[in-house]
Parts: structure tokens; sequence; C-alpha cells
């Protein structure tokens, strides 16, 4: 058996709908905040498994990648700043509670 | 033609992707979610050491097992109560959530297959990227280098730093 491209992508096909998924039912916001980060995860993978497979000797891919786990870290703290801020405002962080600062 | 450990290395890690990644989505208890989702990066980790990328997974676990997953237990035991399960979904609700990431995959799916010829290139040879390739191309200022954007993160990572000191401090 030979690992072709086809063998990676799929896994993180199915770990981005996870994330969709999650985005989608979840109520609390940092369970939203996790699926967020599964779809982030599942699109780094993918830019490095082309680097890998289509253009080994280059490191755009790679790069990319690096440069987004920083983005993503940075979003992720301010986002929970922002939660903890709106669960000291509120007691409550569901999603379908917070109805105050809808027009 | 790759050697036996190197497949079954592989399929541990897309089954525990897979697995992990449809727990953190539908365990009930919070706290399980989050550590679901450290596995799966650890997963991702592993994968990226699989594919030459040695750096790359270094820096995955590091920033994401070691900062990200405990940013995320730790608001979450600030703003829950530790064993409270999320109460059961509406159906309606889980029907649309089913309904997007099944046409998610789908589509994607069938965009994947139908480029099959494209993506059953086999691993091409390559030679680890080496520390001294990644800091020269990380600092350079020549073509293909990543000067810039490496300053605009740090400038973003600045902004992040103070946005969240101001948005989370007690007034």
């Amino acid at each position: 058996m030979e690992t072709t491209m086809i063998y990676y992508l799929i896994p993180t096909l199915i770990m981005f709908c996870c994330g969709v998924y999650g985005f989608l039912t979840r109520k609390n916001m940092i369970a939203m905040l996790i699926s967020l980060e599964l779809m982030l995860n599942a699109v780094d993978i993918n830019f490095v498994v082309f680097n890998r497979y289509l253009f080994p000797g280059q490191m755009e891919g790679m790069f990319f990648t690096l440069f987004a786990i920083a983005i993503a870290a940075a979003e992720t703290a301010l986002a929970i700043a922002i939660i903890i801020n709106v669960f000291r405002a509120a007691k409550n962080i569901d999603v379908t509670d917070l109805k105050k600062m809808k027009f | 033609m790759e050697s036996v450990g190197s497949i079954i290395m592989y399929w541990i890690i897309a089954l525990s992707i897979v697995v992990f990644s449809v727990l953190t989505v539908t365990t009930r208890k919070i706290l399980r979610s989050a550590t679901y989702l450290l596995f799966t990066l650890f997963a991702t980790a592993a994968l990226y050491f699989k594919l030459d990328y040695e750096f790359l997974g270094a820096v995955q676990i590091a920033v994401y097992a070691g900062g990200i997953v405990v940013l995320f237990v730790f608001s979450i035991l600030l703003t829950s109560h530790p064993g409270h399960n999320s109460e059961r979904l509406v159906s309606r609700r889980r029907v649309l959530g089913l309904v997007a990431s099944v046409a998610t995959l789908v589509i994607a799916g069938y965009a994947l297959v139908s480029r099959c010829g494209m993506l059953c290139t086999k691993l091409p040879q390559m030679s680890n990227p080496d520390m001294k390739t990644i800091g020269t191309t990380l600092m350079g200022s020549g073509d293909g280098q990543y000067l810039l954007p490496f300053e605009a993160v740090s400038v973003l990572l600045l902004a992040c730093i103070i946005g969240g000191v101001v948005v989370a401090r007690k007034r």
C-alpha cells in the first residue's frame, strides 16, 4: 500500500466537517471556539500535505501553516478574554441566552 | 513501497484524528471536549512528524497543546461548573448541523475524488528542512523569504497582548 495524498486529505476532510457540525450545534461559546480550532487545524494539515507531495523542495505551505498557527493562537487568546468578560457581565456564555447586544 | 511500520503508523494517526475529532464535537461534557481536542492536536503533530516537518510538529505541540489547550481548560473551569452536562440538543438544530456537515463532506469529497489523477502522486523524496534553512528563510528579506510577515505577526501579537489586557481587566 502506498500512502498517496488522498489518504491524508480524507481524514482532514472528516475533521473539517466535524468542526462545521460542532460550530452549528454547540451553544456554549468555548465549545464553538473548540470547533473553530478543529477547522483551522484541518486546513493547516491540508497546506502541509500539498506542500509535501506537490512541491517537496519548497517551504511555502510549511510557512503558511506556521503563520496560521501564530494567528490562531492570538485569536484564541483574544476570544477567550472576550468570553470571560461576557461571562462576568451576564453570568452565562450560552449564545442563545445572550440577547442584550442583539439589535 | 513503504515499510510496514510506516503504514501502521499512518493508520494509527488517521484513525485517532477521525475518532477524536468526532468525539470532540459529540461529547456533552465540555472539559472532555477540550481533552479530545488535545488528542486531535497531538495526532496532527504526529502527522507533521511523519511528513518530515519536524520543526512544524514541535511548534504544533508547543503552541497548541502547550498554550491553547491550557487556555481552554482554564477558561472552561472559570466559566462553567465541572461535571456539568450541556443540555440535550434540540433535534432541529442537530439536523441543521448534520445537513451542513454532510453536504460539506459530499461536495468536498466529490471534488477530491474527481481530481484523483493528481491526488494519487506518490510521496516524493525530500530531505528534512534543517534549522539553518528554516532560520534564513524566516529571517531573510530576499526572494521567497519571510521577514515582512514575521514582523507583521509580531506586531499582531503585540496588539493581541494589549487587547487581551484591555478587554479582560476589571473596571
